[in-house]
């Protein structure tokens, strides 16, 4: 496994000045100033983690309860000697080696409909990125419900190798966002693969940044 | 009595769950706004629907 030893030491200002050679000083410290949670670290999270973690959004607020698992590096972004290890570390791990000056706040609990609201209360943009739709649904009911000022962006359909035009995002209600296609469910040999899912994480993340930017169409 | 259902007209029924049921939505993997505000999960028999109501129900399907 690659060391954080084995790294240059870069400073923070190195990070940001190679940033401003892409975007403007203004947009840098916009995204540094978010903060976004991520629920659910699997496909879609790991992916919207590492996107958001390079494109400089300050503050990550990273949860999910499983660990990683052989099953899991068909479309996440973990690594072999990360097997066994809390998907919560081994993000952590990852987005240090990216951008060691983030702020990483890592959770490793299951959501439920009772502490939903607490976890995500402080968070303004939440992306939903669960595997079960019945998980998917309460989070987005529970934090529209209890958390005023959340924004939420959720995944809905992007299993298979179907076309990846076929995934979008829209504002589906007053202070949510869908990404997917929502219609492919998983269903017996029609799992999850890695370009697909990655779309939609893709849609999601471009979603988070717009609206940091003050973009609210999706 | 007709409502709104995600941009559709649609005979009325008493309530949220009923009529998500009636129109073939699993309440389980759904989440409803009405008149613009979330209707919380466990109201959905007790939320009552009137003339012109206006529902966004949003489906969710599995992968993630």
């Amino acid at each position: 496994m690659w060391e954080a030893a084995d790294a240059p030491t870069i400073t923070k200002e190195q990070i940001q000045a190679a940033m401003d050679q892409r975007f403007s000083p203004e947009i840098r410290q916009k995204l540094a100033n978010a903060r976004v949670g991520i629920a659910g670290l699997g496909g879609l999270g790991s992916h919207i983690a590492v996107m958001l973690a390079r494109t400089g959004v300050g503050t990550l607020h990273l949860v999910d309860f499983d660990v990683v698992d052989l099953t899991n590096l068909n479309r996440q972004q973990y690594f072999l000697p990360q097997l066994g290890q809390e998907k919560t570390k081994a993000l952590c791990d990852l987005l240090r080696q990216i951008n060691p000056y983030l702020t990483l706040l890592p959770q490793t609990v299951r959501v439920t409909e009772e502490n939903a609201g607490e976890l995500f209360r402080d968070d303004p943009i939440l992306c939903e990125a669960f595997d079960q739709p019945e998980q998917k649904a309460m989070l987005v009911s529970t934090v529209l419900e209890q958390c005023p000022d959340t924004v939420v962006i959720s995944g809905s359909g992007m299993a298979g190798y179907g076309s990846a035009n076929d995934i979008h995002s829209r504002k589906a209600a007053r202070r949510l966002y869908l990404c997917g296609d929502e219609t492919t469910d998983l269903a017996p040999f029609r799992g999850l693969m890695a370009p697909r899912v990655s779309v939609c994480a893709g849609h999601q993340a471009n979603l988070v940044v717009r609206l940091i930017l003050g973009e609210e169409t999706p | 009595m007709t409502v709104t259902v995600n941009g559709e007209t649609k005979t009325g029924c008493a309530n949220v769950l009923e009529q998500l049921t009636q129109m073939g939505f699993d309440p389980k993997r759904v989440a409803v706004e009405k008149n613009g505000e979330i209707v919380p999960r466990a109201q959905y028999e007790a939320t009552p629907l009137e003339k012109g109501d206006k529902l966004e129900v949003v489906r969710f399907v599995g992968g993630g």
